[in-house]
C-alpha cells in the first residue's frame, strides 16, 4: 500500500469499518512509514481531544436569558 | 458525550407527566453541551443563543413524544442540530454564501498532507481547559460549515454515517468523504498547537492568533 492509499483509506480504518485485509495491509505500511504513521495517530488524537473536552458552563447572560424565556413561556421558575 | 445522569429514566418519565423539576434537571446536565454544539454549528454567538433557547422550549413541548428509545441527551441533540441547520440555511439564503445542500466537489480527491509532526502523548495537556476549549472552538470555526456540521455529528455526538447522512440531507459517500476532509483539516491546523517541538504557528510565518 503506497501513502496516498493511506489517506484515503484513513478514516474507515480509524473507525474499524475497512476490509480485514485491506487494514492489515494499512498496518503493514504504517510499521515501515513514520510520516503515515504520524498522521493516523494524529488524526486519532484531534477526534480524541474534541470528544474528552467538557464543554464551559453557559456564560451567565446566556443562562440567565434562557432561564428567563423558559420561566415565561412555560408559566415555571427553575 | 456528556455523563448519563443515574436516575434519568425516572426524571424522564416525571418530565413525560408535566414535572417542570425534573425537565429542569434534565436540560442542567446538557445545556453547556448543547450551546456550544449550535455554536460550533453556527460559528456564531447570537444563533447559538437561538437555538439553545429554542432547541429547550421544542424539547419541553414534544417531551411527550420522546419515546425512551434513545439517551434523552441524543433526542436533544437531534432537536437542536435541526434549529442549528436552519439557522445556517436561512443566514446562506441571505449571504449568498455556499449552501449545505450545495455538493461541494471535491471529485474524490484525496486530500494534500502538507505538515507531518509528532505531538506527542497528551497534547492537549499542555493547555489550561479554558485555553484549550479556546483553541478548539477557534480551529472548528474556521472549516466550512458543512465540515464542521458532519464532524460534530459523527465524532463529536456519535451519530451514525447514515444518521448523519439523513439529519444533513446529504448521501452516505458524501458524508464519508467529507469526514475524511473535516478530520485531515482539523488535524493539520491542530499542528500549530499540539505540535511537539513547535514554538508557536510564528516559525512557519502563520500570523498568531492567540
Amino acid at each position: 500500500m503506497v501513502c496516498k492509499e493511506v489517506f484515503r483509506r484513513l478514516s474507515e480504518y480509524l473507525d474499524g469499518d475497512l476490509d480485514p485485509g485491506l487494514a492489515q495491509e494499512l498496518a503493514l505500511h504504517l510499521g515501515h512509514c513514520e510520516d503515515c504513521n504520524i498522521v493516523v495517530d494524529t488524526t486519532r488524537k484531534t477526534i480524541e481531544v474534541y470528544c474528552n473536552t467538557e464543554p464551559m458552563p453557559l456564560p451567565p447572560d446566556v443562562q440567565a436569558r434562557l432561564d428567563r424565556a423558559l420561566a415565561e413561556k412555560l408559566g415555571w421558575k427553575r | 458525550m456528556p455523563t448519563h445522569l443515574a436516575n434519568e429514566a425516572e426524571l424522564v418519565t416525571k418530565a413525560r407527566e408535566g414535572d417542570a423539576d425534573a425537565f429542569t434537571r434534565l436540560l442542567r446536565q446538557y445545556e453547556r453541551y448543547i450551546y456550544r454544539l449550535a455554536l460550533r454549528i453556527t460559528g456564531n454567538e447570537e444563533d447559538a443563543e437561538d437555538v439553545l433557547q429554542e432547541a429547550m422550549l421544542k424539547a419541553y413541548t414534544r417531551i411527550g413524544q420522546f419515546q425512551g428509545d434513545s439517551r434523552f441527551y441524543t433526542w436533544l441533540v437531534r432537536i437542536a442540530v435541526n434549529e442549528a441547520l436552519m439557522k445556517l440555511r436561512k443566514r446562506a439564503t441571505r449571504a449568498r454564501e455556499v449552501s449545505l445542500d450545495e455538493p461541494v466537489e471535491d471529485g474524490g480527491r484525496v486530500p494534500v498532507l502538507r505538515e507531518v509532526e509528532d505531538w506527542g502523548d497528551n497534547p492537549e495537556q499542555r493547555y489550561a481547559k479554558v485555553e484549550l476549549q479556546r483553541i478548539l472552538d477557534e480551529v472548528i470555526e474556521r472549516l466550512e460549515p458543512i465540515y464542521r456540521a458532519v464532524f460534530l455529528l459523527r465524532d463529536v455526538e456519535g451519530f451514525s454515517t447514515e444518521e448523519a447522512a439523513e439529519m444533513l440531507n446529504l448521501s452516505v459517500p458524501a458524508v464519508k468523504s467529507r469526514l475524511l476532509r473535516a478530520r485531515l483539516q482539523l488535524r493539520e491546523r491542530l499542528n500549530k498547537y499540539f505540535g511537539k517541538g513547535k514554538e508557536s504557528g510564528l516559525q512557519r510565518g502563520v500570523p498568531q492568533t492567540v
